[in-house]
């Protein structure tokens, strides 16, 4: 530790501390346009300069220099750094004037206007007028895909999107050319971002110069409501702000949480919001004569209890889709049970996970910021760059860090890191597991080793065997004392915490398979699908099919009747992520037209079913719950896992089967309902493939 | 300092030779296993000695060659003002130094002749093809300045008569001597050699004679000596003293205090009576 006297006030720092974090201890602000505590220092915008006493006689970058560079005083004393001196004051100044030199005083017309970093800091550094005479700089605006708008006469060339994109994102796409006056930023011939995390860049532009395109000239920040909610695009459940004004949601951005998603989000995260909009379902409907009819809700429930009423529980079935919350779940399972039957199946791709085996044997147990101590890591049947981009940020981050090696399991893909490409199937599992090879010898001698386990690896005939294998390699002796390496790697929202209330078959009941064929064969007659559109719904024979849901999407096109529910910026709801992280994500917004959330929807119709479902308001609900599942009560934590599940799942063994393992997710943008009702997302989309097939020719 | 951008035109193709692409790789031996990028400026050098400037497709080839993203090979291009990224002269692409010195000894009239000779404008070849022309900032030869680099040599000591002989040789194919272009050995001073041309400095008869340090010896007391007086003078204000005269003192005292005995000049650089233009100045 070092000691420093910030303003007057002594702190103690370790020494590789920059002056700019000794000056965050010691509660004194210093503005800054290129520094970022996640991208390396570049030192190039000169807005943090301090005076020091010990360190060189001018104004200091203090986000450049440690404090360890500094020299004690003649007796000993602590160096001085002053943030708020005349000097100070009078060199920011300086590098103010600099900078708005090339400014363009277009903040009325500015997206950025309201949040900019450079707004606020002229307030306290700008001067009201400019002695450059001459003309300002002009730069011709560069296109770098769809969702990155730019305006670069603001850029003040910070480089914080050329960083970031470089060492968080791991595609060296964006740069910066020319020098001197002539410097821009640009992708090369400006082709477009590939990066799934590109979005990112528009939040760390300390200026307009990069600004989201989809919400360019949509609102100003200070109209907009901000709701602390979750992400449901995928199981990583990043933590976000959705912005709101009036009943529209206007755009997404991330909050932090060190644990989860630092403070990055995905493309799918950010720019889903105008899916939220269209393709709504805002009524109930129902199928008369082959055509779906408006109706009111009174009649729906009645089409749904005549049919349910003539039919025993046996024959009737739920599957839950991918951004189910843990409430309708739990109302779900709740109603199906009441009416006699067991089954209801939340995993539509068919994934060979069950909470009998303990719940370490679905989670992530390794945790997302546990990654950062794996020391070497297997991937298996997963691209984790699509399935959890900011996860596979994450494991990026481990690999930057130096000392890990990555070896992956599956299909060949390009995960913005180095990684061994060990084999496609099951049989080089079964190799590893045995420890054999250079990666098996590697991961037998780890202490901390993580093993993904992605859905493409799961959703198979032989996936509880490839769980058991990579189960055995987690458990295998001499990995440090408490460390659970099985990690499974969810694409859906919801499955986890479908997982956690039991949302699968009970006894004797039927999976997802299992009840769409049966469905196909007459054998099921009533269907409930909450939101479920990812599986077969064209072979779902005369099944009366009950559609609870946002969007008109392929469950709603099979449905007999269609109950419009809420979406997830539109209801309070309990989610679990990938690593087994309870999260509530609230309400920005209300459903469209007559739409419901979705438990209270079921509530409603227990009712009418005659079974009405013991809970009035969601309190109520939550109550009840927590008593079945007390661990969903401790919002935000992670109830572990049992490491003697995994030691249990590895003795089941199980032969492993020959096909390769295929990736879940092929197309980032379009995985579920609301990504697929997106425009932007489906720019996206085609554009990526179009890239796609560029580099394929 | 011009804008730095790609060409608008560009060659459909880039192909290195044989030899430069064994260099090529000779050079990659020379970094370490992951750093190959580093050997991006030899690279682009290089192809931009083979095609005389670097063109798009000459980029991709280093990226691809590097294994490197295009965008970092175009930033390390376009920031480096000796990579040359439009098509220059067949024959030679000339850089007329116009920073201070050689600007102070004619260089405006050598880039004037260029212009009339060559293009108007920078940057632009010739209507044969075989000339270009640019303005560079200092290349380091200013003792003999004006002066133009036709790389990899300097020409220096210029004229406008002797720019428009280098012209005209490079048009008709005769060889070009680098290096100065009046009668001058490198940076020697023209017309000879003026001071220290005394033989007994180089017949061994003064080594060990002690005649430099006696010559110190005495040019110190005459300073002390002319120190004394000045003091004197300032003692007894005489209403007849010089005004300058303080100034001159004052300049004295502050040498007598810069430099250090060992070094001191024999003869001290503000006595006006060796320095006629310090004495011409008062």
């Amino acid at each position: 530790m070092a000691k420093i006297i910030v303003d007057g006030i002594e702190v103690d720092v370790p020494p590789d501390y920059t002056l700019l974090q000794a000056a965050e201890a010691a509660g004194a602000e210093v503005p800054r346009f290129c520094f970022h505590e996640r991208l390396s220092i570049a030192g190039n915008c000169r807005m943090c300069l301090v005076e020091v006493k010990g360190g060189p006689p001018k104004p200091t970058a203090s986000c450049a220099m440690n404090v360890r560079d500094l020299r004690p005083g003649p007796n000993g004393e602590p160096p001085v750094m002053l943030t708020k001196s005349p000097m100070v004051k009078k060199a920011r100044e300086g590098v103010m004037e600099f900078l708005l030199i090339n400014h363009p005083l277009d903040c009325p017309i500015c997206d950025q206007g309201g949040e900019c970093d450079l707004q606020d800091q002229a307030m306290a550094y700008g001067v009201d007028k400019n002695r450059f005479a001459e003309n300002k700089r002009a730069v011709e605006d560069k296109h770098i895909g769809p969702l990155v708008k730019t305006s670069m006469n603001r850029c003040i060339h910070c480089t914080r999107c050329v960083r970031f994109t470089t060492e968080v994102a791991g595609i060296s796409e964006l740069g910066l050319i020319g020098r001197g006056e002539d410097a821009e930023i640009t992708t090369y011939l400006e082709k477009a971002l590939s990066s799934e995390l590109q979005g990112n860049v528009i939040d760390l532009c300390p200026v307009g110069a990069l600004t989201s395109k989809p919400y360019a000239f949509q609102a100003r920040p200070w109209e907009l409501t901000k709701t602390e909610s979750i992400d449901v695009m995928d199981a990583v459940g990043s933590n976000i702000r959705v912005d709101t004004r009036g009943r529209e949601v206007m755009r997404v951005l991330p909050r932090l949480n060190e644990a989860v998603n630092e403070e990055w989000i995905s493309d799918k995260t950010r720019f889903i919001w105008d899916g939220l909009r269209t393709q709504r379902l805002d009524r109930p409907y129902l199928r008369v004569d082959g055509r779906l009819k408006p109706v009111s809700w009174a009649e729906a429930f009645a089409a749904i209890a005549d049919r349910v009423n003539a039919t025993s529980g046996s024959k009737i079935g739920a599957i839950a889709g991918d951004l189910a919350a843990v409430e309708e779940l739990y109302a779900l399972k709740a109603l199906i049970g009441s009416l006699g039957s067991s089954n209801l199946d939340a995993r539509q791709d068919g994934a060979k996970l069950d909470p009998a085996l303990g719940r370490a044997s679905y989670l992530f147990n390794p945790t997302i910021a546990g990654i950062e101590q794996a020391d070497a890591i297997l991937i298996v049947g997963a691209n984790p760059r699509k399935e959890a981009s900011v996860l596979n940020a994450r494991i990026r981050k481990r690999w930057r860090a130096g000392n890990v090696r990555i070896g992956v399991v599956g299909e060949h893909v390009d995960l913005t890191y180095p990684h061994d490409y060990l084999g496609a199937g099951p049989e080089t599992l079964g190799e590893i597991a045995a420890g054999k090879g250079a990666f098996g010898e590697i991961l037998a001698n780890a202490k901390r080793p993580i093993i993904i386990v992605g859905q493409g690896a799961l959703a198979r005939d032989d996936g509880k065997a490839v769980l058991a294998a990579a189960a055995a390699i987690a458990s295998a002796p001499g990995r440090d004392e408490g460390w659970n390496g099985l990690a499974v790697l969810h694409t859906a929202a919801s499955r986890v915490g479908a997982l956690d209330v039991g949302f699968v078959p009970a006894e004797g009941g039927l999976d997802v398979a299992g009840m769409v064929s049966a469905a196909g064969q007459g054998a099921l007659d009533v269907l409930f699908l909450l939101g479920a559109d990812e599986i077969d719904t064209t072979s779902l024979g005369s099944a009366f099919v009950v559609y609870i849901g946002t969007h008109g999407d392929a469950g709603a096109h099979r449905a007999d009747v269609i109950l419009p529910g809420a979406a997830y910026t539109e209801k309070s709801g309990t989610f679990v992520n990938t690593e087994g992280r309870v999260q509530i994500a609230n309400r920005a917004g209300f459903p469209p037209g007559d739409a419901r959330e979705d438990w209270a929807i079921l509530r409603a119709l227990s009712d009418v079913l005659g079974h009405r479902l013991p809970f009035d308001s969601l309190g109520e609900l939550r109550r009840a719950l927590y008593a079945a599942h007390p661990h969903l009560a401790a919002v935000d934590t992670v109830r572990a896992g049992d490491l003697a599940d995994v030691a249990a799942l590895a003795s089941a063994g199980g032969s492993l089967g020959w096909a390769a393992f295929a990736n879940p997710i092929h197309d980032f943008y379009l995985t579920n309902p609301i990504a697929r009702a997106s425009a932007i997302m489906a720019e996206c989309s085609a554009l990526a493939a179009g890239q796609l097939a560029a580099a394929a020719e | 300092m011009s804008v730095r951008r790609l060409a608008s035109e560009q060659p459909q193709s880039f192909a290195i030779s044989p030899d430069n692409l064994a260099w090529a790789e000779k050079q990659l031996l020379k970094f370490p296993e992951g750093k190959q990028a580093s050997a991006v400026i030899p690279l682009l050098w290089r192809i931009q000695e083979q095609e005389g400037w670097v063109s798009e497709p000459a980029i991709r080839w280093v990226g691809e060659f590097l294994d490197m993203p295009y965008i970092r090979v175009l930033e390390v291009a376009t920031f480096y003002t000796m990579f040359l990224l439009a098509p220059v002269g067949k024959k030679a692409h000339i850089q007329v130094c116009g920073t201070t010195p050689c600007m102070l000894r004619g260089a405006n009239k050598l880039i004037d002749r260029c212009r009339e000779r060559i293009h108007p404008e920078p940057f632009h070849v010739s209507a044969d093809g075989n000339l270009s022309w640019e303005e560079v900032e200092c290349l380091g030869a200013c003792v003999n300045a004006p002066m133009l680099q036709i790389v990899p040599d300097t020409y220096e000591d210029l004229t406008v008569e002797t720019l428009d002989k280098l012209i005209d040789d490079i048009q008709a194919d005769r060889p070009i001597k680098p290096g100065p272009q009046i009668e001058r050995h490198h940076s020697a001073p023209v017309g000879g050699f003026r001071a220290l041309t005394t033989p007994e400095l180089y017949d061994g008869s003064m080594v060990g004679q002690g005649a430099g340090l006696a010559a110190a010896r005495e040019a110190i007391a005459a300073r002390a000596a002319a120190a004394e007086e000045a003091a004197r003078a300032a003692a007894n204000p005489a209403p007849a003293e010089a005004p300058a005269a303080p100034a001159v003192k004052a300049q004295g005292e502050a040498d007598k205090e810069k430099v250090p005995d060992q070094v001191k000049q024999t003869v001290p650089a503000s006595d006006p009576s060796v320095r006629p233009d310090a004495a011409k100045k008062e």
